[in-house]
């Protein structure tokens, strides 16, 4: 969409240019060479790109607009060279792989010319800075879905370990998976007791990265700022319910219109996001680069290792506190039946309440790890949520066991399925598999079959 | 309505003839079965929710399906229409096995049934609604639904159909509302009439009775018993053990997924087993309560009005996860 | 500020090359969801089959144009029979999630390096149009008060408002007819349906057909428009745009996505040079908000007003608020 949003810019832009600047064009065929600049997923503003026919002569310039979009009129078919002025790229963008891009110009032809940005060269000769993490780090560090230059460059490093290799991916998908746990649970949670299948939920996540992003940049060590970015997120989950999903639910509203109503609050979380802190991708000032340490056959960095600590303490906590408590066991019988629930004397808003809360902090927890992995960007929460979806209903969506399991194993078959299918296409990879699995066993995963009459 | 309206006509006297020979034994021989199911069993987890060794409804007659909450009268009625599989177990309708036909086509073999939490389809009219029930439409087609010239007139034949229907339902003054805004004893109705338009053989009402205004109980008895008169067969699930009687020709009681009894309304009553199946539903009653309550006779009525008013979803038995995404 | 020129080029919108492709994307989302009550959350990857169709077929493997408008139909009618199957029988929120994740799965084979040699990778596909556009029956340009395009634009205009047109009476004519009641009445409770003898599960898939043929009529009129098939046009949002288009329209009315289409790319352009207007001439501190935010506050916008809608008036600008489904299920 982000794209889109940019053909649009562009197609503003060139009717702008082509209607109001240049009258003389729009009376002509219209013939224009444009195009979007980005890097990572972000556009790239305040480029200079210049556009030469093929005597040399210089036909115009255009610097790309907010949306990384631009565009320059030329005077009708032919073979023009156009030429980015690396200069002038942003300090957060690292290069581009080729800054002169020949081409050739139909009658009436919007020619799209696509720079990519990143590293110098090729991209494969000189790895970028994510490229250089440890063997091992190969998965998250491209999230699915991210920049061209980087996903297509971004080749498994990992197959430098070895036979360790699968091992290796493994452990990585042990800790993606145990990450993906922690964001599953509030989803599964309040799904079971509330029906809402939330698609904000991405959204949670990035705001608990972006809490503790900001807190970060404001001075506090990051430590405390995870701290203080998981009470956040607790306070956004309670505040979420009590001032928004409740009067929803009150008023009534059906689980459809809950469902959209969901896509429109993660649509304005994320782009107000984006507004906060911009397209680009930002990290933490400390823990984004350490050493790994070898333990054994394989390589991990110690801040993985406690975050996988942290992840299973906190999941046998929340499995504890649901089997053990009388919270837990009362949100396992809401989840169950809210009717009967209700019936046998449970105060079911407080139960939604504390899911809200307890699960929003969970998944602002989850966000800062992913942050911490693979930076931050107001993207992340949307590329997450489908792992999620898949994780929670190859468990059984609704239940916080189905949760913890199905994250295990998409975490797992994610970074595992690396060493035959391009990593690019993992996330697409667990995707079909979900749809073969709702395919074969859908009463398995539904969990029960609905009464009818 | 006064009861001579539903006690003796033709049909029923047919009915009742027909059926005085049969052995009042579960499982009884009828000497013209429209209906013949054996051996059907459901489990949900480890419980058995319908277990029916054999059981036949006779063609022509009103049957009654009786049980306390949880008995599986609603499972068997799901499994019998293909609204649910059963684990194992055979059924013919009109002699035709119908085991793993799904429910459009068991429609269509002339075997329609309604629901207990009525299916009005509230965002439309009642008189389509009505037009929705008519079976063989071309204009149901895709491609021809596009060119109006092919459907036209038997849109107007099936408009005509229905609303002879409503009037005979006294709902003819309703016929362009939406179905949402009427009321629970006309919602009934409705589904009742559009049943009618499918033209089956074998109406199956899920509890026609529930949630419907007292006042209105009688008049929807007639309907039920007027079913009988047009020549179709009629088997309902019921609680109201006074509504059973008044219009049943033979009532099969279940329990804990079982046919517990068959017989005559008159002799089914009497029996123990069935008095048992309901007390075992309301253990929670002290037993001088329920002594009071046999002998004045109202025990029948108690249980009704109780059983009527308790959510299904408190029983286990058929309760499999309706109120989870609160649908 | 030129509030003249802001307008001009926000009328010119009303019936651009966007609102035509949402207006359509919306049309096949009101056949599923508005009359069926099929969550598709994934009407961008059959814009995107659509788009794909032409561009493959005429890029990479140098055949016809109109072999690619047909490889574009069919891909989406089996795109919706492989979604359609395991899912049609399930619950509702099942096809959500599954078609999401379909789209998700084209746009990333798409754009992958390791289908680059068919699909043209991240950068996409380009020279594909120009059997398209060699058809253009306009030499001048069309000017009537602030509808100025040239012709090559009022060529994609005049094709796509009639497919616009056949759509819209196709669901008209389908809606008012025995087969649009049993949509409306799957909608509404599809276990009914089922008791009087209706096929459901061949209904919905027809109906699933035939929104995903419409959608991949939206991804292919870009395309061509663009003269190049960017997978990264189709992401989720593409979906999410027009269902808030839908939304707004009128969800279950014949003429709502049109309609919402119009208004929404209507506002969007207004509200982009307006803002872009005021950051210029410094009426909004560069400190708050910089050319670059105004692609954001747009997506803001539209999130508080799916929002908004869904609460106050979710049965939008022209429906009916008795007949639409949102509070069932």
């Amino acid at each position: 969409m982000q794209k889109l949003a940019r053909c649009l810019g562009a197609l503003l832009a060139g009717l702008a240019a082509v209607l109001l600047a240049t009258p003389a064009v729009a009376q002509g065929s219209g013939e224009t060479i444009h195009g979007t600049l980005t890097y990572q997923d972000a556009p790239v503003a305040g480029v200079t790109i210049t556009v030469s026919s093929a005597d040399g002569e210089e036909i115009g310039v255009a610097q790309t607009a907010a949306d990384g979009t631009w565009e320059v009129p030329v005077p009708g078919p032919g073979d023009y060279t156009v030429v980015l002025d690396a200069a002038t790229l942003p300090s957060t963008a690292p290069g581009v792989a080729r800054d002169t891009i020949e081409t050739t110009v139909n009658s009436q032809q919007r020619k799209v010319v696509l720079f990519r940005v990143g590293p110098p060269e090729s991209g494969e000769d000189q790895p970028s800075p994510e490229q250089t993490s440890p063997p091992g780090e190969g998965g998250e560090d491209q999230p699915p879905g991210d920049g061209s230059a980087e996903a297509e460059a971004g080749e498994d490093v990992t197959a430098t370990a070895g036979n360790n290799q699968l091992l290796q991916l493994f452990i990585s998908g042990l800790r993606f998976g145990l990450i993906l746990g922690l964001a599953g649970l509030g989803l599964s949670l309040v799904f079971g007791t509330t029906g809402l299948t939330n698609f904000a939920h991405g959204e949670l996540l990035l705001f608990g990265a972006v809490a503790a992003l900001l807190i970060n940049q404001a001075g506090v060590p990051i430590l405390l700022a995870v701290l203080l970015a998981t009470l956040l997120s607790a306070v956004f989950g309670w505040g979420q319910d009590r001032g928004f999903w409740r009067p929803l639910r009150k008023k009534p509203t059906g689980l459809i219109a809950l469902m959209i109503i969901s896509i429109g609050v993660s649509l304005f979380l994320r782009y107000l996001t984006q507004f906060i802190i911009g397209g680009g991708r930002e990290t933490y000032d400390q823990y984004t680069y350490q050493d790994p340490v070898e333990i054994g056959p394989v390589f991990i960095t110690p801040r993985d290792l406690v975050i996988m600590g942290i992840c299973v303490a906190l999941l046998a906590a929340v499995a504890l506190a649901l089997t053990r408590t009388r919270m837990g066991k009362a949100t396992r019988a809401v989840a169950d039946n809210p009717a009967l629930a209700a019936a046998s004397g449970i105060n079911v808003d407080r139960v939604i309440t504390v899911v809200w809360t307890a699960g929003t902090a969970l998944a602002g927890l989850s966000g800062i790890f992913f942050g911490m992995i693979q930076g931050v960007d107001y993207l992340m929460g949307m590329r997450i949520l489908l792992l999620v979806f898949a994780a929670t209903i190859l468990g059984g969506l609704g239940t916080a066991w189905g949760a913890m399991v199905g994250a295990l194993v998409v975490g797992v078959f994610i970074e595992v399925s690396a060493y035959v299918v391009p990593s690019e296409l993992k996330t697409a990879g667990v995707l079909v598999v979900l749809i073969l699995i709702l395919l074969v066993r859908p009463q398995g995963i539904l969990g029960r079959r609905e009464r009818v009459g | 309505m006064p009861d001579d309206n539903l006690s003796l006509t033709a049909k029923r006297e047919a009915a009742v003839a027909a059926l005085a020979d049969v052995p009042r034994e579960p499982g009884a021989k009828k000497p013209d079965p429209i209906l013949v199911a054996d051996d059907v069993k459901r489990h949900f987890g480890g419980l058995l929710a319908v277990d029916v060794d054999h059981v036949e409804v006779q063609r022509g007659a009103i049957t009654a399906l009786i049980g306390p909450n949880g008995a599986g009268k609603t499972t068997f009625f799901n499994l019998l229409t293909g609204f649910d599989r059963a684990n194992s177990g055979s059924w013919t309708f009109n002699g035709r096995s119908l085991h793993g036909t799904p429910p459009f086509k068991v429609a269509r073999a002339g075997m329609v049934r309604t629901f207990q939490l009525t299916k009005a389809l509230s965002k439309l009219t009642v008189i389509e609604n009505m037009r929705l029930g008519a079976t063989g439409q071309r204009g149901e087609s895709f491609w021809r639904a596009m060119l109006p010239f092919t459907w036209r007139g038997q849109e107007d034949a099936i408009t005509e159909r229905a609303e002879e229907l409503l009037a005979r339902f006294k709902l003819d003054t309703k016929r362009d509302d939406f179905a949402g805004s009427l009321s629970g004893g006309q919602r009934k109705l409705l589904e009742m009439a559009r049943a009618l338009m499918v033209g089956p053989e074998l109406v199956m009402l899920d509890e026609p009775m529930a949630g419907v205004n007292p006042a209105l109980t009688q008049s929807l008895l007639q309907h039920v018993a007027n079913l009988r008169e047009q020549g179709m067969t009629v088997l309902f699930i019921e609680h109201d053990m006074d509504m059973v009687r008044d219009i049943a020709d033979w009532v099969v009681v279940m329990g804990q997924g079982r046919i517990l009894a068959e017989g005559p309304p008159e002799t089914v009553m009497s029996d123990h087993k069935v008095i048992d199946a309901y007390l075992g539903a309301h253990h929670d009653q002290s037993l001088a309560e329920l002594e009071e309550q046999l002998e004045t006779g109202t025990l029948a009525e108690e249980v009704a009005a109780e059983l009527g008013q308790a959510p299904a979803e408190a029983v286990p038995v058929e309760h499999t996860g309706e109120t989870k995404d609160g649908r | 500020m030129d509030w003249g020129n802001i307008l001009e080029l926000s009328l010119r919108e009303l019936i651009g090359v966007q609102a035509i492709v949402f207006a359509l994307a919306a049309i096949g989302i009101n056949v599923q969801f508005g009359y069926t009550g099929l969550l598709n959350f994934g009407q961008a990857a059959f814009a995107a089959v659509g788009g794909y169709g032409i561009a493959v077929i005429v890029t990479t493997y140098d055949m016809s144009f109109w072999l690619g408008l047909v490889v574009g139909i069919v891909g989406a009618i089996v795109l919706a029979l492989l979604l359609g199957i395991p899912t049609l029988r399930l619950r509702a929120d099942y096809l959500a999630i599954v078609t999401i994740a379909a789209s998700e799965i084209v746009r990333l084979v798409g754009r992958s390096a390791w289908g680059r040699d068919v699909f043209g990778g991240s950068d996409g596909i380009t020279g594909f149009s120009s059997a398209f556009y060699d058809l253009n029956p306009f030499t001048e340009p069309f000017e009537f008060g602030p509808f100025q395009f040239r012709e090559r634009v009022l060529w994609v205009l005049v094709v796509g408002w009639v497919l616009v047109a056949v759509c819209t009476l196709v669901v008209w004519l389908l809606m008012r007819s025995p087969w649009g009641r049993v949509l409306k009445g799957i909608r509404e409770d599809e276990d009914a349906v089922r008791s009087l003898g209706k096929n459901v599960y061949a209904y919905k898939m027809q109906s699933l057909v035939l929104g995903g043929v419409i959608g991949a009529l939206a991804g292919m009129v870009y395309s061509l428009f663009q003269g190049a098939m960017q997978p990264d046009v189709y992401a989720t949002n593409f979906t999410f745009f027009a269902y808030a288009i839908l939304i707004l329209g009128g969800a279950a009315t014949v003429f709502g996505p049109v309609l919402g289409a119009a208004i929404v790319w209507f506002a969007f352009q207004f509200i982009d040079l307006a803002l872009r207007g005021a950051i210029r001439q410094d009426y909004i501190p560069s400190w708050f908000m910089d050319a670059n935010d105004t692609g954001a506050v747009r997506f803001m916008l539209t999130g508080i007003v799916l929002v908004l809608l869904l609460v106050f008036r979710p049965q939008g600008i022209l429906g009916d608020r008795r007949e639409i489904a949102l509070d069932a299920r």
